[in-house]
């Protein structure tokens, strides 16, 4: 029974969520902790950390940790694949309209209207990450002096490393991680 | 022989590049344009960006939706099942480790150096592709695109307008600016 509330539960979750990540805390924090009580606030603020410290979506992330908690490893798996369910069906069904219908001169026009858009989300999104990463907090900092100097170089030498020597970024992210336990061990 | 090593080679890259998204969805579209557009080259540079605003505007995990999204157009059905699978492994092994000893993990004092470095380059990764998918969109050397680029930026930042909003209104001027263009054509 407790499989089929997961996977309920976390569908909703995964169908309700757009513009993804942050947008999909409150729900589920209405699912797992008002509705079902399988977590406790504190426990839903643990996990809402170790989801920003560990790689994939949130949804997914706490999906796992209930499922983990109340059922193990397959009630694990049954709310991940209740939370991208809702996905499978509605972006596939999105892909096959946007292959069939891209070379019409309207799709193509709304198209080019919206990649602009979507260069100022990424820039927007990046922006707060950068401003976490100098200053701590994602909004505009009060004092621009209390700036993160190891956060700011590593962000430099990172940047250089991608534009310049066009490194891969995975190896970018993994050498920056290991500088930054040496770099804040030393300083 | 051919096909089934594109499977593999779909599979093993989205699983590498969703074990890598911190910090939000977003991350992995620099991920996927380096890997898809600028090392296989599967998609195009329009592609991946029209593909960016599909799994934005759709409900779910934008890393999921990508995931999908790429998968579909590079392999069809079979590949978009492919990359759900490949999205969805890292974090639920990772989670399901971390899940039994959460709080040694969460107190760590080195795990929060390594993610505190991780995340400058993450900024740094975000940066680089906005740079480039930037320069895209100037390339049309058109007023109209340049000017929704930094009118979005502005209104989400410091107006905290939808995006949604945003992409339907953006994507109203596209579609009449290109009718417009060619009713001109065809009049000319």
């Amino acid at each position: 029974m407790v499989y089929i509330q997961l996977l309920w539960s976390f569908f909703q979750i995964g169908l309700f969520s757009i513009g993804g990540g942050y947008a999909a805390m409150p729900l589920i924090q209405h699912q797992v902790v008002e509705l079902h009580q399988w977590l406790t606030m504190n426990q839903f603020a643990d996990i809402m950390t170790i989801a920003e410290m560990t790689p994939g979506p949130i949804a997914i992330n706490s999906a796992t940790f209930v499922g983990m908690q109340i059922a193990g490893i397959s009630g694990a798996i049954v709310a991940t694949l209740g939370c991208v369910l809702p996905s499978c069906v509605i972006v596939t069904a999105l892909a096959w309209f946007y292959s069939r219908w891209r070379e019409l001169p309207v799709m193509q026009g709304i198209l080019k209207g919206v990649r602009p858009a979507v260069v100022a989300m990424i820039a927007s999104a990046g922006l707060s990450l950068l401003l976490l990463s100098f200053y701590g907090q994602s909004a505009w900092p009060e004092s621009w002096g209390s700036v993160n100097g190891i956060s700011v170089c590593l962000f430099a030498a990172a940047l250089l490393a991608l534009r310049r020597w066009k490194v891969n970024p995975i190896g970018v992210m993994l050498s920056a991680g290991a500088a930054g336990v040496i770099l804040y061990s030393v300083f | 022989m051919k096909e089934k090593k594109k499977y593999w080679t779909l599979f093993l890259s989205v699983m590498q590049l969703s074990a890598f998204t911190f910090g939000g969805g977003f991350v992995i579209i620099p991920l996927m344009r380096k890997k898809f557009v600028e090392k296989l080259h599967w998609l195009d540079e329009q592609e991946m960006l029209d593909l960016t605003a599909i799994a934005q505007s759709s409900p779910g995990a934008i890393a999921v939706n990508a995931s999908i999204l790429v998968g579909y157009r590079v392999a069809g059905v079979p590949g978009a099942l492919l990359t759900v699978a490949g999205t969805i492994l890292p974090p639920l092994v990772i989670i399901a480790v971390i899940s039994m000893f959460y709080t040694a993990f969460r107190d760590n004092v080195f795990v929060g150096m390594a993610m505190n470095g991780m995340l400058a380059a993450v900024a740094a990764v975000i940066c680089d592709v906005v740079l480039s998918m930037g320069r895209t969109v100037l390339q049309d050397r058109k007023l109209l695109y340049a000017g929704l680029m930094a009118g979005c930026f502005l209104a989400s930042e410091w107006f905290q307008v939808n995006i949604l909003l945003l992409l339907v209104v953006c994507g109203a001027a596209g579609a009449a600016d290109v009718l417009h263009e060619r009713r001109k054509e065809r009049l000319a």
